[in-house]
């Protein structure tokens, strides 16, 4: 007796479905943030400079935003191949803890390798990792019934817990009192893209953006491969729409949960690949700094399709860099209320996106039929 | 585009609930539903065409139509779902416009919907109360209720538990929930689409006797269906639909059922041809004494056997929930089998769906919502669901969607699945369409064996001819079949050999040439008859 949900977006032009809901959603998000900005007594229109100059204003601000980007593509698809197989994986933020956990034992104890063999085996050890963090959650899931949402969160906790006890009582050297590792060998460091532009003669501002940008892209298209043009990717999206229809056909669900929860792990893994191996050049406590949640939102604006991930990405990451440009420059506006205004853009964007398509359905519908 | 220049009904609250005395029919005597050249369209598809309707007051009025003729988008336009195009719609006598259901509900007509509309956990008191509450506190809200509910019960002789979450209910009772329902928001106009294609024989005598009583006392029935046997039983009169039009107004008493299926299709629909019995060959299927569980360990096949030869087909029928689908699901290897064998070619097969597919059994499940496709999908992915390993489809790891796509679109072609477009969403396909997409997914497949499962609900009837012609050609191929079908008739004009289950056992196994009605209701019934040869072959 179940009822198909109606698809809210049917009949409407495909254009406006990606292209106008999307950035009507966003002008209505920076509406009601133009409305904060001028509660706290400042001009909107100053900070919406202010904002978008600090994210795209010059080379290196490009740099900052692109760099937050990167890792909200890797969260982001980790949230997106777990949705396709009907799951809510909340556990990014965990997962990419352990994949830097992972990250950190290759970048310390396997430093004799020249960096072309280290970085596979480190990119390896993240997937690895973090595969294995979301492997638990998703055999309970898939053989117990415990809920993955509850257990991935769960998951976070004692990720969080083990990183702390690990660095405070195991990984840091002798003598020193920072909740942190030694910093990692010259060569064990993911090379910036201002050093490669460099090296190639092309001077760029110096930005902690770096090569993981290019493993991102790359796992786009591998994500988009594999969901929608594999075996494996199809089984999991049968899962997700009609788990029943799985069964009789064949499919079992608990095998494709396990599947595409180590992805997703493995995907949130990866993040700290451009933290750690990019930025930090040690482990440190809380590297992730909940960019594990804000993939949650990046894959529902993305729709779950890595060609909306990399723009709902990109926007994350200009809205991280141009915000905390607006907190240093605009003192009334404080790092709060630039929290504030990304929970609006989340909020229009993802929990509000059909909000626009009853006022809009007469205009599109009728330009469509004529 | 609505370019009616009538003025909306006045809203009335939708809490408020019309106390009942004063009935639809004007003073002028005008109908109670009257539609004047109604036009929708949906993109280019123009669903309905100068819809013309009247529905006389206190009657039972039959809409007959093959799927997509228009029937529910009309009945949507009655109800607020969709708006007109063009045209109007008089409740007796006045014209009305509704903007959603609500105003719809306000102007007293109430619709049964073929898929219930009821919260399975709430108790029948608590979904009739539902968005009609009344009142913020539900303690007095709920003993209104419960006094107006029971009033309706006498009255209209619908008798349900009242305090029984509805999700335990048989499904004709849940049926009378819905009905009650509608009647407690104060319906005089209750439209039903397709009320039967869930119910019992006897069920449907239970509800066409209670459409009488209704109309008896001054309500006006609406009776969507595309099954002509209920048209005659049922209504006072009939309207025709096919394309979207309405072809024909008839009195029920004036027609019969060949020129109504003639109206309907266009055509002469020929007589059922039993077609030259072919002689059947080896045992396909063997079936050696198995039980069956559910999943809280209840038994609900016992100790069954019987075997399905080359080039016959072997109905099941009985009435629903005796066993027949949980006997389906084994045999397709979705259930496990707790005791006994099943043999497939004489080897035994494992309770596994892939092994069956591997030994040639192609299953078609009964209900296609529910398993048989992935309603958000385009037609071509869910057109390779549990073939998907395919080597045609592409090699190693990939699926070479190109190749899925034109192997659907012939598919679809030879299955005569309407539009033949690959790249259509699932949903979007008509349930004749999507039944006939199902088809064309598994009989090729079916080398050795045909399971099927209710293979014409909700089909129309040129699909029905379609589907049986198909499923015939299959068995003169020298395949076994195991049909299993909620309608005797369609048991009849396809097996050899018909089946009956009661209480999860086989009563009887009887060929289809000297099975009468009348002895399968005894078997359906749970009751054995002697002279019927038991468990032959």
């Amino acid at each position: 007796m179940s009822v198909t949900a109606p698809d809210p977006v049917s009949g409407l032009p495909r254009w406006s479905v990606l292209g106008l809901l999307p950035g009507l959603n966003l002008l209505a998000a920076f509406a009601a943030c133009g409305l904060i900005v001028l509660l706290a007594g400042e001009h909107p229109w100053q900070a919406v400079q202010v904002l978008v100059g600090g994210a795209f204003g010059s080379a290196e601000a490009v740099g900052y935003t692109l760099f937050y980007a990167t890792s909200f593509i890797f969260t982001g698809l980790a949230v997106a191949v777990a949705f396709q197989c009907g799951l809510f994986n909340i556990g990014g933020e965990g997962q990419a803890l352990i994949g830097g956990l992972g990250v950190a034992l290759v970048c310390l104890h396997l430093d004799f390798l020249p960096f072309l063999l280290l970085l596979p085996v480190a990119i390896a050890a993240a997937a690895l990792f973090g595969a294995a963090w979301a492997f638990v959650p998703a055999v309970l899931q898939a053989r117990r019934g415990s809920h993955i949402v509850i257990t991935t969160i769960m998951f976070n906790f004692i990720a969080t817990s083990i990183m702390v006890y690990l660095l405070v009582n195991v990984m840091s050297p002798a003598g020193s009192m920072q909740p942190e590792t030694r910093a990692f060998a010259e060569h064990a460091r993911l090379p910036y893209v201002h050093e490669v532009a460099g090296a190639l003669g092309w001077e760029l501002p110096s930005s902690p953006l770096n090569v993981s940008l290019i493993l991102a892209l790359l796992c786009c298209a591998g994500v988009w491969l594999f969901v929608w043009h594999t075996r494996a990717g199809y089984r999991t999206r049968v899962v997700g729409a009609n788990p029943a229809a799985a069964v009789f056909g064949g499919i079992s669900p608990g095998a494709q949960v396990v599947v595409a929860m180590t992805l997703s792990g493995a995907l949130a893994g990866c993040m700290s690949l451009n933290e750690l191996m990019g930025v930090q050049h040690r482990l440190v406590l809380e590297f992730t700094g909940g960019f594990g949640f804000v993939g949650i939102a990046v894959a529902l604006m993305g729709r779950g399709h890595p060609a909306g991930i990399v723009p709902a990405a990109v926007l994350f990451g200009a809205l991280y860099q141009g915000g905390a440009e607006l907190a240093f420059e605009i003192p009334a506006i404080t790092r709060d209320m630039v929290v504030v205004i990304q929970g609006l853009v989340i909020l229009f964007a993802g929990a509000l996106e059909y909000m626009f398509v009853p006022a809009l359905r007469p205009f599109l519908v009728r330009r469509a039929v004529d | 585009m609505t370019t009616s220049p009538t003025e909306p009904v006045p809203r009335t609250s939708r809490s408020a609930i019309p106390s009942g005395d004063e009935t639809v029919t004007a003073a002028n005597g005008a109908p109670a539903v009257e539609l004047r050249a109604v036009d929708k369209w949906f993109g280019q598809v123009h669903a309905n065409r100068r819809v013309d309707l009247s529905v006389s007051s206190g009657t039972v009025h039959g809409i007959v139509g093959e799927n997509g003729a228009g029937k529910t988008t009309l009945m949507n336009i009655l109800y607020g779902f969709y708006r007109a195009d063009r045209g109007q719609i008089l409740i007796a006598g006045k014209p009305v416009v509704f903007r959603n259901s609500g105003d719809a509900i306000a102007t007293r007509i109430g619709m049964i919907h073929q898929h219930f509309m009821l919260v399975e956990t709430f108790t029948a008191v608590e979904n009739a109360m539902l968005g009609a509450e009344g009142s913020p506190l539900l303690g007095p809200a709920g003993r209104r209720a419960r006094r107006k509910l029971a009033e309706l019960e006498r009255e209209f002789g619908l008798q349900v538990p009242m305090d029984v979450p509805v999700g335990e209910l048989p499904v004709g009772q849940q049926q009378r929930v819905e009905i009650l329902k509608a009647l407690y928001r104060g319906a005089d106009i209750l439209v039903l689409d397709e009320p039967t294609s869930v119910l019992s024989p006897r069920e449907v005598e239970g509800l066409f006797r209670i459409l009488r009583t209704l109309a008896g006392r001054g309500k006006t029935i609406i009776l969507i269906t595309h099954k002509l046997a209920e048209i005659m039983a049922a209504t006072d009169r009939v309207s025709v639909m096919r394309s979207g039009a309405v072809v024909a107004h008839r009195r029920t008493a004036d027609t019969t059922v060949s020129e109504i299926a003639e109206l309907m299709v266009g055509r002469q629909i020929r007589p059922a041809s039993r077609g030259v019995p072919v002689e059947p060959g080896r045992s396909l299927l063997d079936v050696d004494r198995v039980t069956v569980r559910d999943s809280s360990g209840v038994a609900r096949v016992h100790d069954v056997s019987f075997s399905v030869r080359a080039g016959e087909i072997v109905g099941i029928a009985g009435v629903a929930g005796n066993g027949q689908s949980e006997l389906l699901e084994a045999l397709a290897g979705l259930r496990p089998v707790a005791t006994g064998r099943i043999l497939v070619d004489g080897e035994p097969a494992v309770s596994d769906s892939r092994d069956r597919r591997r030994r040639g059994v192609a299953h078609v499940p009964e209900d296609r919502r529910r398993s048989g496709l992935v309603m958000p999908f385009r037609a071509c992915e869910s057109a390779i669901l549990g073939y998907h390993h395919d080597p045609r489809y592409g090699r190693g790891l990939r699926l070479d969607w190109p190749a899925v796509s034109s192997d659907t679109r012939g598919r679809m072609e030879t299955f005569d699945v309407r539009p033949a477009n690959p790249q259509q969403r699932t949903a979007e396909l008509s349930g004749g369409n999507q039944q006939k997409l199902m088809l064309a997914r598994e009989v090729e497949r079916a080398t050795k064996v045909l399971l099927v499962g209710q293979p014409t609900r909700g089909v129309d009837l040129g699909g029905v001819e379609f589907i049986h012609d198909r499923i015939r050609s299959l068995r003169d191929a020298g395949k076994a079949m195991l049909l299993v079908s909620a309608n005797l008739d369609e048991i009849l004009d396809l097996s050899d050999w018909v089946m009956v289950m009661a209480g999860g056992r086989i009563m009887g196994k009887v060929p289809a040439g000297r099975a009468a009605e009348r002895d399968l209701g005894l078997l359906m019934g749970g009751v054995r008859k002697s002279d019927v040869p038991d468990r032959a072959p």
